[in-house]
């Protein structure tokens, strides 16, 4: 029987607009894009031209320090951007698609039978490597390095998020299966699932139940729990739906980069599931879909860990879900500091949240909704920051740039994404996520 | 929305290069007064906020201390009535008398800390904090009735600027700023602040119910201190009606605020409870042979005990961050307080300095928790 984590400590936020367990096909994009920014701490080098025709599968730009490291095209068509920013940053690479697709052959093979270095390069060259993270450091990883352990976490619990058990995984759970026995040959694997996960059967792999609240799902506290990063240690992780990226890759011998994802939220119309290829344009998946009554904000991810996007950007290659919520900057609430705004969701009891039934759901804007100030209030953190670790005390070792307390804090542990609900409840509305970002740059260049 | 109307076109004004630049702070303060700021989240990080924010928490610690200010003013009254020895049963004159004594405190209080705090914000280039609405009413909440309102300017001056500003601002600061007012008041001008001839209004409007002269009325923790027996009864303490500082004198006003804050989630419930237990623990184990009348627990209840730590220990800026911390932070308090008070022949009450130290001890406290976690990793690693 698998083991049983139990999690006091968490918030869920029940957002309006979930996704309804329905999917459907989105028509495909004319132009899809790579976005090199969606790999982050890698620099990419271009290895195609403007005009080029490539396969779904062939490289569209590489690792600079470890070149074996392809990113490939989604689609197979001509290439018809590369699109650079400052400093000749590459912003996307953009493949327009063929009526007719092709892709890269890279031979089915059984993973069982293969070792650990055939399974790495055999992810190298298909482009999948990339989607794997690294921690420390929430970069992806170093192909010379051999992790100690992979980690999966089999759901999220942030709000809008994609159901993964219940509705993404529905019909590819032979390609799951085979994903993590391939994963399983370069380091032990171990999965986290949700109670009462059929997935506790998964084979090779050591299967966790989590129960608790957001963010019990982030694979951060997971590893926490399980098995915590020591300094000098490396661990990967990499998202559920990706490791049916790998099960693909060897059970048909393709790279075949389409995601089943939760287009939800207040604004969306009708939130559903979209079965859609990574680097299709935004404005194709959520097309005629989103409220046009006021200014609305997409958002690339969740509300939580996601990103500001727009109908001109393409979907990451991490991306579980688009959600839309209102921007709000139009709202002009009056007196806010004492009126009672049953409407607002809150974790204090000044508002009015603790008198409402559980089950209902919040219209959430994209406001900051209050100044930003110094820490003020202790244990805010802490209450919804389930890892052994104290967030405060390390949020401001990275503040004071003192390295050596950030290492003795536990920075190595911890990814921007594990302070999301910190970042929410925080009254001092401090940019957790963007600080702790720094910081594990910051010790990445001091390490390196 | 015409008031909305009116600020957007008073802005330029405000803004780097504008006219009135040189109040740009006010006008930030006065527009985040009005309207929740419409600032949207960046690019990155979350999407979504809370909608709690500092300035509604620091708004329901205001909330919670009137009962104990209204309280407060109607004991000033009364007091004084019973000092001239008429209309003691006159609950709405009492109040009045002590709302015209206490109003001018509260405005010079904020007026001399506000004035600061802008003008620094200004220097800075930052928004104005709102901490300085609760040290504000705290300041002359825990004075005597007395007591001028130049040295009270002169008090809160201090404070905000040598206990506040100095170290950056609200949530940077090491000492609670209304106890160092307080403590300022205290050490600099002792007469003011203690004995038994300041507890009693005797500068307004005196004319009214009578004139009063060197009529003297001593605490509770004054007549012990003096080594004399206890002159008012427990259900005088807990009510409220006896002389002392404004806001510390109903144990029953304190009790609403305090609940209040725990119910909001705004005041530790850990601190408050370590400080009685702390407090309750020294003062069995040091109760009073002499003095008829005093049980042991009564400690709890005269003084500045309950006041100090609903509203003072809690601080969350100068008390212990971690959550176990809290619990010796708030004991320690208690167990001091009871020390000070009962040991020390200078000082009959102990609540003030067990906080302040306990302000420059909370950072060792959470030294010691984050130090052990701190240790378990580094073993961790060396396995």
């Amino acid at each position: 029987m698998a083991n049983v984590i139990k999690l006091r400590k968490g918030l869920n936020i029940n957002l309006k607009g979930k996704a309804a367990a329905q999917v459907s096909a989105v028509p495909a994009s004319k132009v899809y894009g790579l976005v090199p920014d969606a790999f982050y701490g890698m620099k990419p080098k271009v290895v195609v031209k403007e005009g080029d025709e490539v396969k779904a599968g062939d490289a569209l730009f590489v690792n600079k320090l470890h070149p074996e490291m392809k990113f490939v095209s989604p689609v197979s068509g001509k290439v018809t951007l590369v699109e650079r920013g400052e400093r000749r940053k590459v912003l996307s690479v953009q493949v327009e698609a063929a009526s007719s697709q092709e892709y890269v052959d890279f031979g089915k093979q059984d993973p069982s039978s293969l070792g650990g270095e055939q399974v790495k390069s055999a992810l190298l060259e298909s482009g999948l490597f990339g989607l794997l993270v690294q921690r420390p450091y929430a970069v992806v990883p170093n192909p010379d390095e051999t992790p100690k352990a992979i980690f999966v976490s089999a759901f999220s619990d942030m709000p809008l998020a994609a159901d993964f058990e219940g509705v993404v995984l529905n019909g590819q759970e032979a390609d799951f299966q085979t994903g993590i026995t391939a994963l399983s040959k370069i380091a032990k694997v171990y999965l986290g699932v949700q109670p009462g996960s059929k997935l506790v059967q998964t084979k090779d792999a050591v299967v966790t139940v989590f129960d608790g609240k957001c963010p019990a799902g982030n694979v951060g506290v997971q590893i926490n729990h399980v098995n915590p990063i020591n300094k000098g240690e490396v661990v990967w992780t990499i998202g559920a739906e990706e490791v049916i990226f790998i099960g693909r890759l060897f059970n048909e011998g393709k790279a075949d980069f389409t995601r089943t994802i939760a287009v939800a939220g207040s604004e969306i119309k009708a939130p559903e599931y979209k079965k859609v290829l990574v680097g299709a344009k935004v404005a194709d998946i959520v097309a005629g879909n989103v409220a046009t009554d006021k200014k609305v904000r997409l958002i690339d991810g969740n509300p939580l860990t996601g990103m500001k996007t727009s109908e001109d950007a393409f979907l990451y290659a991490h991306t579980t879900e688009v959600t839309a919520i209102p921007e709000g900057d139009d709202a002009d609430e009056l007196f806010g500091w004492i009126s009672p705004r049953v409407n607002e969701f809150s974790v204090s009891r000044s508002y009015f949240t603790w008198l409402q039934s559980s089950k209902k759901e919040y219209v959430l804007d994209a406001r900051v909704k209050g100044g930003h100030r110094h820490m003020i209030f202790s244990g805010e953190y802490d209450s919804v920051f389930p890892m052994d670790i104290y967030p405060e005390q390390l949020v401001k070792a990275i503040i004071a740039g003192d390295i050596d307390r950030m290492e003795a804090l536990g920075i190595y542990e911890v990814a921007p994404e594990d302070f999301t609900v910190a970042e929410f409840v925080d009254s001092s509305k401090v940019e957790l996520q963007r600080i702790v970002r720094e910081g594990l740059d910051m010790l990445r260049k001091e390490n390196e | 929305m015409g008031l909305k109307k009116i600020l957007d076109n008073m802005k330029p004004a405000f803004q780097e290069g504008g006219k009135l630049s040189a109040f740009g702070s006010l006008f930030d303060a006065a527009e985040t007064f009005f309207y929740v700021p419409n600032e949207t989240a960046k690019v990155h990080g979350a999407q979504i906020h809370d909608a709690i924010d500092s300035k509604r928490s620091i708004f329901f610690v205001v909330i919670a201390l009137l009962p104990a200010l209204v309280f407060g003013m109607y004991n000033i009254g009364l007091q004084h009535n019973i000092a001239v020895g008429c209309c003691t049963d006159d609950v709405l004159g009492c109040f009045l008398y002590g709302l015209a004594a206490m109003l001018p405190k509260i405005v010079v209080s904020y007026a001399v800390g506000l004035g600061i705090e802008v003008a620094i914000a200004q220097c800075k280039k930052e928004e104005v904090h709102e901490g300085f609405f609760v040290t504000g009413i705290l300041i002359p909440m825990i004075v005597p009735v007395n007591c001028p309102l130049w040295i009270l300017a002169v008090a809160t001056a201090f404070a905000v600027v040598f206990a506040k500003e100095v170290f950056g601002g609200t949530g940077m600061n090491i000492f609670n700023p209304a106890l160092v007012t307080r403590a300022f008041l205290f050490f600099a001008y002792p007469s003011m602040m203690s004995g038994d001839k300041v507890w009693v209004n005797e500068n307004y409007m005196d004319c009214i119910n009578g004139t009063i002269d060197g009529y003297s009325a001593a605490t509770p923790l004054g007549q012990l201190g003096a080594g004399e027996a206890v002159t008012c009864s427990p259900m005088d303490t807990i009510i409220g009606t006896i002389p002392g500082s404004i806001g510390e004198t109903s144990v029953i006003a304190i009790g609403i605020g305090a609940l209040i804050l725990i119910w909001a989630g705004i005041a530790s419930w850990k601190i408050i409870v370590s400080t009685f237990v702390g407090g309750a623990l020294m003062a069995y184990l040091l109760r009073y042979d002499g003095a008829q009348n005093f049980e042991w627990w009564e400690q709890l209840t005269v003084g500045g005990f309950a006041f100090g730590a609903v509203f003072m220990a809690t601080d969350p800026v100068t008390a212990a961050r971690t959550e176990c911390g809290k619990y010796i932070y708030g004991f320690l308090i208690g167990v001091m307080a009871i020390i000070i008070r009962v040991l020390n022949p200078g000082f009959p009450e102990g609540m003030m300095l067990a906080i302040l130290l306990m302000n420059v001890f909370a950072p060792l406290i959470d030294y010691c928790f984050v130090q052990s976690n701190i240790n378990k990793r580094a073993k961790r690693a060396a396995k």
